[in-house]
């Protein structure tokens, strides 16, 4: 089974988010940047595991971004992915991720590309999507589960007031989620290996650029918390009728 | 020229979210000069199609097809393509709701729309670009994005707006979309229910979260007991839905649902800036804890150091003779 697996660059969960002076881009002075949460524990875990069980095959890190991000790539490859390609590029958006995804994985027959649910940077859950339009392959969204027999998918995702069980035909794009492996902490093994697996780095082809960031603003911190006595919770209710209008 | 947006029911009525994106839709179109036509499933209840008229479409397109059953999204994705076509549409709008993220992208490479997803304010229109701002980094920050592209899509955060409902009426007709071509390689082979799906957690107006605070799951009645005084949803700490305490779906944070609701209540929950980042854009938010130097009051509007088993039931209570007063 070839499996190709998206990965993006981002800043560690606990980073608190500050912008350069011109608000245009991230303040990058100190943040630590980790593989996409998703990208890693689901996405990239799920396929090593599904990987192993078939017992043949490859698993594949694509990702776009500056040679600056390789640390993250390397990451992946310790926690097991056996080769990466960076298309080396800034990418703008998610469509430029994906048309770069998609000129690559074009004539590579994988048979799943897996991509995390959102990044927890740009939050737009895209580039899957994207991705499956631009092959003409089927997609799943915000998928909880993922089993493959043969030729065959069987995935589950979200959808409105509980999971839909569906079965797809292969190749197939799935953006993955909470629920599908438990995150896989890299041995010193892996690590060592990971020096030396095969990293290529691919030009960029004729990008669009459809969207730009104009200007960031950290989100407005809130005024002083009311503390109330835990006695009186007819005052809570009523500050939020009167005060808070929100019952 | 007119302003697309895909709309749903659920349950008997337009969703929520839809008739907050056809609000959003109809500023854009007053904005560019133009009308909102909303596309719906043709099985939808024609009863309720009115209200898409209120919220201020001026046409629906109803569309049927045997290959939209359950929802597909690449159906709905190419059928949206064509009514663009024939509604001389350049700018599609839906709600970032779980449909939303499965079509928007994938009609976005059929068009080569540019596409800001998760849209939190009215979009400014400079000439033929078009600025909007959304969230980022999960709640931490917002950005404005320009769409330089001729053909535009916008997601819209639920519960962003408050849905108005005027008093215009829409022009209903049925849309046939060829989709011959469409290869059905999904199969639907079974949808299994959320036992409590009284309220959707992403669009509910009022969450009732607790967290390790709780010790138990056995213990999980008095939340139930708030919420249903208050007639609101339940989510929960990751670590909750870790130990299987409570269902996955209910989980809020960073890498879970991010919800904006009017009032979040957290009981048992330290904040931890995991968390915030997926709460943080509620509007009211209450806090309870035993512990007075917990993360989560610093960003509380109102908070009650105290044990959440002596509060919560004395809240419900409070909840409970207001209702009863106010109704
Ligand atoms: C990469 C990453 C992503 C993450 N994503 C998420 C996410 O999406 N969502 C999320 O929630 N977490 C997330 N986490 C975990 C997060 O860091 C915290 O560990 C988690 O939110 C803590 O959950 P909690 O507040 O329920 O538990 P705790 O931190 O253990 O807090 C329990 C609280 O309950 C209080 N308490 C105890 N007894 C009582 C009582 N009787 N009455 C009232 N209060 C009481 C305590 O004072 C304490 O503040 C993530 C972590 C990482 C590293
Ligand atoms: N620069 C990138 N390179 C490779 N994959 C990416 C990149 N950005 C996003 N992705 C993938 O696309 C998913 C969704 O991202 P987004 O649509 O931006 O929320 C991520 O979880 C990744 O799997």
């Amino acid at each position: 089974m070839k499996i190709l697996v998206c990965i993006s660059n981002v800043p560690d969960t606990t980073t608190k988010i500050a912008f350069t002076p011109d608000g245009k881009a991230l303040n990058k002075t100190g943040v630590q940047f980790i593989i996409n949460p998703y990208d890693e524990w689901y996405a990239l875990v799920r396929a090593l595991e599904l990987k192993e069980a078939s017992g043949a095959g490859a698993v594949t890190l694509i990702h776009v971004g500056p040679a600056e991000n390789d640390a993250i790539i390397r990451k992946g490859l310790a926690i097991g992915a056996d080769d990466a390609v960076r298309i080396d590029a800034d990418p703008a958006d998610a469509y430029f991720v994906a048309e770069q995804v998609a000129a690559y994985a074009k004539d590579k027959a994988y048979d799943l590309i897996l991509t995390g649910k959102e990044t927890i940077e740009t939050n737009s859950s895209l580039v899957g999507g994207m991705l499956a339009e631009m092959l003409n392959l089927p997609f799943v969204s915000l998928a909880s589960k993922l089993d493959v027999a043969g030729n065959v998918a069987t995935v589950e995702n979200d959808v409105d007031g509980g999971t839909a069980v569906l079965e797809v035909q292969l190749p197939a794009v799935i953006s993955c989620q909470k629920g599908m492996a438990e995150a896989r902490i890299p041995n010193m093994r892996g690590i060592m290996a990971a020096r030396t697996k095969p990293l290529a780095v691919v030009a960029v082809t004729n990008p669009s650029i459809l969207t730009s960031v104009e200007s960031f603003t950290p989100a407005e911190g809130r005024k002083a918390v009311k503390m109330i006595d835990p006695n009186n919770m007819d005052e809570l209710v009523s500050l939020l009728h009167n005060e808070a209008k929100v019952i | 020229m007119s302003v697309l947006v895909f709309t749903e029911s659920s349950k008997g009525k337009i969703r929520k979210s839809s008739l907050e994106a056809v609000n959003y839709a109809a500023n854009i179109a007053s904005m560019i000069g133009g009308t909102v036509t909303a596309v719906i499933d043709g099985a939808t209840d024609a009863g309720i199609l009115g209200d898409l008229g209120k919220a201020g479409a001026k046409k629906v397109l109803t569309v049927s097809d045997d290959k939209l059953k359950n929802g597909n999204p690449r159906g709905w994705a190419m059928t949206l393509d064509q009514v663009a076509k024939a509604e001389n549409s350049t700018v599609v709008v839906f709600s970032h709701d779980l449909m939303g993220r499965a079509i928007a992208p994938r009609l976005s490479a059929r068009m080569k729309a540019g596409v800001v997803a998760g849209a939190v304010e009215n979009p400014v229109m400079n000439g033929t670009k078009l600025t909007v701002r959304k969230t980022v980094f999960s709640g931490k920050a917002t950005a404005v994005y320009a769409i330089h592209s001729d053909k535009k899509i916008i997601t819209l955060l639920p519960n962003s707006f408050p849905v108005k409902l005027g008093d215009g009426t829409a022009e209903i007709s049925a849309f046939k979309a060829d989709l011959s071509s469409l290869e059905m390689k999904v199969t639907v082979k079974e949808i299994k229910a959320d036992s409590n799906t009284t309220v959707a957690l992403p669009e509910a107006d009022l969450v009732v979260s607790a967290g390790r605070g709780m010790k138990d799951p056995k213990n999980w009645g008095i939340i139930e007991d708030l919420a249903n005084a208050l007639g609101a949803a339940t989510a929960c700490s990751r670590p909750i839905a870790d130990m299987n305490w409570r269902p996955h779906h209910e989980h809020v944070g960073q890498t879970g649902i991010t919800v904006r609701p009017n009032l979040y209540i957290a009981i048992g929950i330290s904040g931890a800036i995991q968390h915030l980042a997926g709460v943080s854009g509620s509007k009211t938010i209450v806090v309870i804890n035993t512990d007075k130097e917990a993360p989560f009051f610093k960003a509380a509007d109102y908070g009650v150091i105290g044990d959440a088993f002596e509060v919560v039931p004395r809240l419900t209570e409070a909840v409970k003779k207001f209702k009863a007063a106010h109704h």
